[in-house]
């Protein structure tokens, strides 16, 4: 059942939310231990909001586009009095004073809030293996990571525990998981959705979105966390997106630009049986009536570097608060500067504290130029790159993740290769432009691909349209 | 573009990130931070002398809220998050003169 169906079954009564919930609570009990997709489950809320909508149609009240849908949200966007840990041992025991927008809005429109779910602390890394709470096993493989940072929503969909998740994307790390977990994950561009009570990573890139099981649920979940937000002062002055005809409207006559860099040129890495999915992708869009040609992005080749010092200075400066004297555990010590440092020392694991100081070195006197100036440079000239491509294509193409989902452990010991994830993925985060990831084909290892679809700022709308496409012709060939 | 970072810029680093390393994670922070600036290296090949930086992708500029009355912060709220409170305030250690 897709989530439209299930929400119209619950508003004409055919079906309860309690039901629903039951049922993948069930789920969730028979495989939650061997995947650790949650930090938090929240079974006693979770039932209380599903009575309340039950309550709400038996009235004759109508509770929203997601009545009675079961949501997982990542544990990096804030809980009013639950806690919100960034699976980091810094925020352990902090139970957030308000709730983030999207929460109020997925309450508004019907949803229930099922748990939080694991990532990379504080969404550095790109395999839920950097967890205070252990790592999230790919249900489809459990030898394997799901990607990361929001593993654990990735993780969840696939599994079943729910049908939509919420995730956050810096550099990738919704369209990532996805794609290693076979499951839709979408970035909508900088700005659509509010980040107020996200817990601020790169505040520059960071954007929440969606997780779902099909391209017209991811669809739906976007528009109802999307539109403006007066609380979040880079929230794009819009109403909520309406994508519900582009899943129908077909890719005729788009011009779609396959990125050179990495599809199979300047950027090495990319596997094998990764690129032919993505050959078969363009066969079905064309087949499909849509125009694909290959294209050069030249700068994307440099994403990496730049999102890489961008990226840990951003962080390095959003994370000072973290220092133990307004929220979080404390470690005692005789002064306040040797008490921060004890705390931050305990708190933080060892990828954040790479992050940090790789952020605070490249912003340090004597290397800003060298490091964060030369790297906003090259952010501009990803935009301008992206910009020359625009001008020819309505979209542009390339693989999610440069390979199906590894091995647990295979890149824990080399911070690099872990970075090497993200280099289809950047490029976005930097220019702040959308791009969704839908599983099409399968590599060698029986393991899902994803393919991404990237279009301009705000053009949602068309980006979805291939989205349909590619999952149509995906299912079609299953 | 620069000289690999080294065991005592990274000590160095660590002190300004308020972050306390064992001689052990010295040396693992050192390299790693070494590999990852030596690949960012590759940004050495552009030439950026005429192109402007960007700081943020959106050209919202000056975004101010309408001057309404909102609901205030709940003090008591907030502090409750806090390790240790005392007459409305968060506490902490003796700061000054700390190092005497």
């Amino acid at each position: 059942m897709t989530v439209q169906e299930t929400v119209l079954a619950i508003q004409k009564g055919e079906m309860k939310a309690q039901e629903v919930l039951e049922s993948h609570l069930k789920t969730i009990q028979d495989r939650e231990e061997e995947i650790n997709a949650f930090n938090l489950v929240m079974t006693e809320e979770a039932i209380k909001e599903a009575e309340k909508i039950d309550s709400l149609v038996a009235e004759g009240k109508n509770p929203g586009p997601l009545t009675g849908i079961p949501v997982a949200v990542k544990d990096n966007i804030c809980t009013q009095g639950i806690p919100t840990t960034c699976s980091s041992n810094i925020l352990a025991g902090w139970l957030p004073p308000y709730d983030a927008t999207i929460v109020e809005r997925l309450r508004d429109a019907g949803a229930v809030i099922v748990g939080k779910t694991n990532l990379d602390e504080f969404a550095m890394g790109a395999s839920t293996e950097n967890s205070a709470f252990g790592p999230t096993r790919n249900p489809l493989d459990t030898t394997r990571v799901p990607g990361g940072s929001s593993g654990g929503s990735a993780a969840a969909v696939a599994a079943g525990f729910t049908p939509l998740a919420i995730g956050s994307d810096t550099g990738g790390s919704i369209r990532q998981p996805a794609a290693l977990c076979g499951v839709v994950g979408v970035k909508p561009t900088y700005g659509r959705v509010s980040r107020y009570g996200l817990v601020a990573f790169a505040s520059s890139l960071d954007q929440i979105g969606p997780f779902a099981e099909t391209v017209a649920d991811a669809a739906l979940l976007l528009e109802v966390i999307s539109g403006h937000d007066p609380l979040d002062t880079t929230s794009i002055p819009e109403p909520p997106l309406d994508l519900s005809s582009a899943l129908t409207q077909g890719v005729e006559g788009l011009r779609i630009g396959v990125i050179d860099e990495l599809s199979g040129g300047a950027i090495e890495g990319i596997s094998d049986d990764v690129l032919a999915c993505l050959e078969k992708a363009v066969e079905a869009l064309t087949s499909a009536g849509a125009i694909v040609e290959r294209t050069s992005v030249p700068s994307t080749v440099y994403g990496l570097s730049a999102y890489y010092v961008i990226a840990p200075a951003e962080a390095s400066s959003n994370l000072a608060r973290y220092d133990g004297v307004r929220f979080g555990p404390r470690v005692d010590a005789k002064t306040t500067s040797e008490m921060m440092v004890a705390t931050r020392t305990a708190g933080f694991g060892d990828e954040v504290k790479r992050r940090i100081m790789l952020g605070t070195y490249a912003l340090s006197a004597g290397y800003y130029d060298a490091y964060y100036g030369k790297s906003q440079k090259v952010r501009t000239l990803i935009m301008n790159d992206f910009a020359a491509a625009y001008e020819k294509f309505d979209l542009l193409l390339s693989p999610t993740a440069p390979t199906t989902a590894f091995p647990l452990g295979d890149k824990t010991e080399d911070p690099l290769q872990m970075y090497l994830q993200d280099i289809c993925t950047i490029s976005s985060n930097l220019a702040g432009h959308p791009a969704m990831s839908v599983p099409f084909g399968q590599g060698t290892d029986g393991l899902p691909v994803g393919i991404q679809v990237l279009a301009p700022a705000t053009d949602e709308h068309t980006m979805f349209r291939a989205g349909a496409i590619l999952e149509a012709s995906n299912q079609g060939q299953s | 573009m620069n000289e690999r970072i080294s065991r005592e810029d990274v000590a160095h680093v660590a002190r300004l990130a308020c972050l306390s390393l064992t001689d052990v994670e010295l040396d693992a922070f050192t390299n790693q931070l070494a590999d990852i600036l030596e690949h960012a290296a590759d940004l050495d090949a552009l030439d950026l002398e005429t192109v402007e930086p960007t700081a943020h992708p959106l050209p919202l500029i000056n975004v101010f809220r309408d001057d309404k009355l909102g609901e205030a912060v709940d003090r008591e709220k907030f502090l409750a998050s806090a390790p240790e409170v005392e007459n409305n305030q968060f506490k902490v250690p003796p700061a000054l003169g700390e190092h005497s």
